[in-house]
């Protein structure tokens, strides 16, 4: 209570609470997400699919929007997060909490290991190295088909009951509801991480990071450890796959995911954690559409979607969105 | 008045039995293709302000990098407060205690200035509060983005950046090019203020010899990347035709 009454606490003490405090933007969401639930249950599974991408999406944003680290080989977090997932339940354990701890273990320790050797680079050849990286984890998934299945994916296992209560069902109430329950915590669990003084050295590494080197911080373990968060989040995104779905197929290490996950971001707008959010929600919901409409040629509406997104609103839809409303406020301020 | 380039003749100048904070000794340094500096050695007490002057192109910038790890040194020694730096990391220098303000000044231009102070602040006396009493501009436009700023705030913050990480030294490299001279005055006191009520050493990069004089207790002139001369400001100040044959210089500035 002393803080309370110490008059040069309390700035330090509204600027915590209106960082971790709850928006608008959060309340909207949890009441889309509750609105799925009861209003299109038949709409479950795809929304399942959306939860899990915002995991993936925002564990790729901590990366490129706030770290800088350019990477086209994101979706080898995810897979690894799916394997380890899917083995951990086959050999281990189907106590589903715990397999999603394992798979963010595994996959960030991927992480520091794959970090420590990709990240001293920059630009074209870090995103090449990073490209390199998840194209080798893939073609070893590949080739050991005996342990993992290799094409026809890893399966067979079963997952017990969430928290020993909540049984999986066959209209997926279960794996939405618990997949939307882990994107709380992810998402919570990233904007602290954005919040921190951590992440501010991080944006500090995106903007110059010979100038971060200058003022004394390491800059490659920093990066290093980013990354190795960033994978660990993608690893339960990809664990909440492999249970949900009981399947980890190839597909989950391979360059079209790392390239959809860059996509969606683009789409939602890069280093603001809202941007994976819509982004996902706007390209899955998309890519279903455009599949109904042509499913041979939905590709090509996605694609025209991107250029438009590209061209309109260069720093992604929420980035547009926060512009107009920076400009609104600014007129309103006007007499 | 030429001073042979030995240890003890530098530190006549600071009296001789002031600690020592800075030791370069006899390096030779520059680029992957060049070779900049030539047999250079100096040293600087704690607390001292000294002036690094010459013409374009002498080295001056190359000698601040090479004190801060930013440029192939082949031989010599750095001491800082006794301690070899000479293969140490940039970021290890730091952290022993020197800071580098960079001529382009570098703001994070995505970052805001609170976030540009807070970003590698280190505890100790100078807090962010602090930075603000000394540059108040700051505070007031603590919420805008880096890359909002006037020339003038942005050099007060790279200074104050470099000073929130607590540093003994401070390197600055032409830190008045380009502002207008209301803005360098308020700098100028800025950095008396440091070195007064801070107890922080600085070594200078001037091209405006007045103010070089103004600032500094001693004076090295660079020529084609080794010393000419090596005195204190006061003698420095009272031999006008010294400085015009050493500088090519008046005292009036370039």
């Amino acid at each position: 209570m002393r803080e309370l009454r110490d008059p040069s606490a309390l700035p330090e003490m509204r600027s915590a609470l209106r960082t971790h405090r709850l928006g608008w933007f959060e309340v909207v969401m949890l009441a889309v997400f509750a609105a799925v639930y009861y209003l299109l249950p038949g709409y479950l599974p795809l929304a399942t699919q959306v939860a899990i991408m915002i995991i993936f999406a925002i564990s790729l944003d901590l990366a490129l929007g706030y770290g800088g680290i350019e990477t086209l080989g994101h979706a080898v977090f995810y897979g690894i997060g799916g394997y380890a997932a899917g083995f951990y339940a086959l050999y281990v354990w189907q106590e589903p909490i715990s397999g999603l701890l394992v798979a963010a273990l595994v996959a960030g320790l991927f992480g520091v290991l794959s970090g420590i050797v990709v990240l001293r680079a920059k630009g074209l050849t870090l995103v090449m190295l990073t490209l390199a990286c998840a194209t080798m984890v893939h073609e070893f998934a590949n080739s050991m088909r005996a342990i993992t299945g290799g094409d026809d994916g890893l399966s067979g296992y079963r997952i017990d009951p969430v928290l020993g209560l909540f049984r999986f069902d066959l209209f997926g109430r279960t794996a939405y509801v618990y997949s939307v329950c882990v994107l709380i915590v992810v998402f919570l669990l990233a904007r602290i991480v954005a919040n921190s003084n951590f992440g501010l050295v991080a944006r500090g590494i995106r903007s110059n990071s010979q100038r971060m080197q200058l003022l004394g911080v390491p800059v490659l373990n920093r990066l290093v450890l980013l990354y190795a968060v960033s994978g660990a989040l993608a690893g339960i995104a990809g664990a909440l796959s492999a249970q949900v779905t009981k399947l980890v197929g190839l597909n989950t290490l391979a360059f079209t995911l790392s390239g959809n996950v860059l996509i969606v971001l683009i789409l939602g707008g890069i280093g603001r954690l809202y941007g994976a959010v819509i982004g996902s929600i706007v390209f899955v919901a998309l890519s279903d559409r455009a599949a109904a409409i042509d499913p041979f040629n939905w590709l090509f509406i996605l694609g025209g979607l991107i250029v438009l997104v590209v061209w309109l609103a260069p720093d992604g839809i929420v980035g547009r969105f926060s512009a107009l409303t920076w400009q609104f406020r600014k007129q309103e301020r006007k007499p | 008045m030429r001073c042979a380039r030995t240890s003890g003749c530098v530190m006549s100048i600071w009296g001789g039995a002031m600690d020592k904070l800075l030791s370069v000794e006899a390096i030779h340094a520059g680029y992957a293709t060049a070779r900049v500096l030539h047999d250079v050695t100096f040293s600087l007490p704690e607390k001292s302000t000294l002036a690094l002057l010459g013409r374009n192109g002498v080295g001056k910038t190359t000698l601040i990098e090479t004190i801060m790890g930013l440029t192939v040194q082949t031989t010599g020694r750095i001491a800082f407060r006794g301690r070899d730096i000479s293969t140490m990391q940039p970021h290890h220098r730091n952290a022993a205690g020197m800071a580098l303000v960079p001529q382009q000044r570098e703001i994070f231009r995505s970052l805001t200035v609170e976030e540009n102070l807070k970003v590698a602040a280190r505890p100790g006396e100078w807090t962010v509060s602090r930075i603000y009493d000394l540059f108040p501009r700051l505070h007031e436009r603590r919420t805008n983005g880096g890359g909002q700023l006037s020339g003038g705030e942005q050099q007060m913050l790279a200074m104050g950046r470099a000073l929130a990480g607590n540093p003994s030294l401070l390197l600055l490299d032409e830190p008045f090019e380009g502002l207008a001279p209301v803005i360098v005055d308020l700098l100028v006191d800025a950095i008396n203020r440091i070195r007064t009520e801070g107890a922080i050493a600085s070594i200078v990069v001037e091209h405006h010899v007045d103010l070089a004089l103004e600032l500094a207790d001693a004076v090295i002139v660079l020529d084609r990347g080794r010393i000419s001369w090596l005195g204190s400001s006061q003698e420095l100040k009272a031999a006008p035709e010294l400085m015009a044959s050493l500088i090519g210089l008046g005292s009036g500035g370039e």
